[in-house]
């Protein structure tokens, strides 16, 4: 097991991954561990970095657009939306109300279904199989209403600079209306099985701690910071689309800890307000155009026009998202920045995992909802000698775990 | 759960922000703005604070900024002018407060000879983060970075090559695979079973409801 120099108390050192956080960023975690416990955490993002900006920078706007769709495949409304405020500010381009409201509404139904899959992912490490079942059962309403109002399921292609590409009709609301009962319905039952049981909170309570103070210094973002404590809430600082119209307020869970447990409540609570919100849209929802512009041309050559900076900034279902768009009289942009939720929230797992256990590394790292669809492998070096640990095995030390605390 | 992060105490108005700055900064100041955005039915503003300092007065800036209320980094952002870098740090005061955030852009230029810019990670700890993708990106040096490798880049990617340069550093056309100019491979071995003819096109959209219940094809994209 050690070599006579290294002695018995030598770190081990274990890579994890690469891991996906969101399409965007995957991660290579080296952790180096003392017996079970987590000593030194270092990460690796960009396994996959694919150049988007790049690609971005030889484009025109209506064609990022659509690029912008494909950052990632859950958050596919927030990228076009950050991107085409900024190209609105900049080109001057008046989005009609109509089209805010429904930019909204599609805004909240994919925070819906995102939150959802994130429960789904987490009952899974967790070892609470019926309950990622039950949760990705119920996710699929959102992703059929967001089907009912864009026509797809994810890369949405609704977002068009000067407004949204199409309208929702009369004969839409009662499906959307129906669609949202069937959620605040669900909720209280969802609410108990996530926060009454006792094996998730043994897992969750007092796990994966980030301080308030580190994660306003970590610059942590969306439900990551909220459950430590931090107010903040993009829709409630610095409203855009229709949130200066509506009510919201950051939600906080009532005595932050700042633990997995935390995020749970967070999330679950932003569900429940995201119904609400969509409600209150479609009861207020202006009549009207929604397209500044309905000839791409015209919208072309505003934004070849156009001169200027300016940053197009949401709150995704992960934390604030925000574009920085330069244009400089040109048919592309001359800068186009990209900043992602988790791009804010990855320096937060350095706290979260330091003094944890190999088997809560998994629910730690999908704690900050990193869209991750596996922990790909874990190696493990042992006197220079790699063994490899597939997911299965990680998940499965996970789930042992559980077991373990329910004796 | 005790934060040694003080809330601020007072909240200033995006006027009065910059109006700290020129006080504080005076000719240090190149150049502040404050920019509004409406939206919704009730135009409501959003208000964004842009400023422009010498590269010395980056840090002191930030301080300055640190005392009013702890700035939010969302991201430093940077162009390539052609004989300068400049890097925009975006940041965001007073979270929390209802329609009251402000983003503050605080703008630097590097000339192409001195691409060389103090760290501010020992203010905001997680601008290295940032500072890191920066360094890789374009080229820059940031001094004193408590961590200077390279971030999204991978370790076979040239060095010398910074991809958002726009000069002769920046991606070589050769660099660029053309993915949309290359047809299908035609030195694959045949495959084991040889390929199906193509359904004959049927008439009337009778397959359109039943695409509905599928299994969800796009589930790899999650």
């Amino acid at each position: 097991m050690s070599t006579p120099e290294a002695g018995k108390k030598a770190p081990y050192r274990i890579p994890i991954g690469p891991v996906h956080p969101a399409l965007k960023e995957p991660v290579l975690f080296t952790f180096e561990i003392e017996g079970e416990v987590v000593k030194k955490v270092d990460f690796a993002p960009g396994n996959t970095h694919r150049g988007v900006e790049w690609m971005g920078m030889r484009r025109n706007p209506v064609q990022i657009v659509h690029l912008t769709d494909r950052i990632c495949g859950i958050c596919g409304i927030v990228h076009s939306l950050s991107f085409a405020q900024a190209v609105e500010q900049i080109a001057g381009i008046e989005v009609p109300p109509r089209a805010e409201y429904i930019r909204t509404i599609l805004h909240e139904l994919e925070r819906i279904q995102s939150h959802l899959l994130w429960a789904g992912v987490a009952a899974h490490e967790l070892g609470f199989d019926s309950l990622f079942y039950l949760s990705w059962r119920v996710r699929e309403r959102s992703m059929d209403l967001i089907e009912e109002i864009t026509g797809n399921r994810v890369n949405y292609g609704i977002i068009q600079i000067g407004g949204v590409r199409r309208n929702i009709t009369e004969d839409q609301y009662p499906k959307v209306l129906e669609g949202l009962k069937y959620y605040s319905d669900l909720f209280g039952k969802m609410a108990d099985l996530f926060l009454n049981d006792v094996t998730i909170a043994m897992r969750c309570q007092g796990h994966g701690l980030l301080t308030e103070k580190d994660a306003r210094e970590l610059c942590a973002v969306g439900p990551t910071a909220r459950a430590s404590g931090v107010t903040m809430d993009v829709r409630h600082d610095h409203p855009y689309c229709a949130y200066g119209d509506l009510d919201v307020t950051p939600i906080l869970p009532q005595k932050p800890h700042g633990d997995i447990y935390d995020r749970v409540i967070v999330r679950l609570l932003e569900i429940k307000q995201s119904i609400g919100i969509i409600e209150s849209c479609i009861d207020q929802m202006p009549q009207g155009e929604v397209l500044w512009e309905n000839k791409l041309p015209k919208v072309l050559a505003t934004c070849k026009k156009a001169q200027g900076e300016a940053i197009g900034r949401v709150e995704a279902p992960r934390g604030e998202c925000m574009h920085y768009v330069r244009m400089d009289g040109n048919e592309a942009p001359a800068t186009w920045k990209v900043k992602a939720s988790s791009y804010s929230n990855l320096m937060s797992w350095i706290p979260m995992l330091l003094g944890e256990q190999i088997a809560d590394i998994p629910i730690i790292v999908a704690s900050i909802d990193p869209c991750m669809s596996c922990t790909d492998r874990v190696t493990l070096i042992r006197e220079g000698r790699a063994d490899t640990l597939s997911g299965e095995s990680l998940t499965r030390m996970s789930r042992e775990k559980t077991r373990r605390l329910q004796k | 759960m005790t934060s040694e992060i003080p809330s601020p105490k007072i909240v200033l108005t995006p006027q009065e922000l910059l109006a700290s700055f020129k006080s504080a900064f005076g000719d240090g100041l190149k150049g502040g703005e404050v920019r509004s955005a409406l939206s919704g039915s009730l135009k409501t503003p959003r208000y964004s604070i842009w400023l422009r300092v010498e590269r010395a007065l980056l840090r002191p800036a930030m301080q300055h900024l640190i005392t009013i209320a702890y700035p939010h980094l969302a991201v430093i952002a940077g162009n390539d002018l052609g004989d300068e870098i400049e890097l925009l740090y975006i940041l965001s005061v007073f979270l929390g407060k209802k329609h009251g955030e402000y983003m503050v852009t605080i703008a630097i230029s590097l000339p192409k000879s001195d691409l060389v810019v103090p760290t501010i990670a020992d203010l905001l700890p997680g601008a290295v983060f940032s500072e890191r993708e920066k360094q890789e990106f374009f080229g820059i040096t940031v001094e004193n970075i408590p961590d200077g490798r390279r971030l999204f880049l991978p370790d076979d990617f040239p060095l010398g090559v910074y991809p958002w340069r726009k000069d002769e550093t920046g991606i070589q056309p050769g660099m660029v695979k053309e993915l949309w100019k290359t047809n299908r491979p035609t030195d694959r071995p045949a495959p084991p079973v040889p390929e199906k003819e193509p359904a004959p096109k049927e008439s009337g959209g009778s397959t359109t409801e039943s695409d509905r219940s599928e299994p969800l094809k796009g589930g790899g994209n999650l």
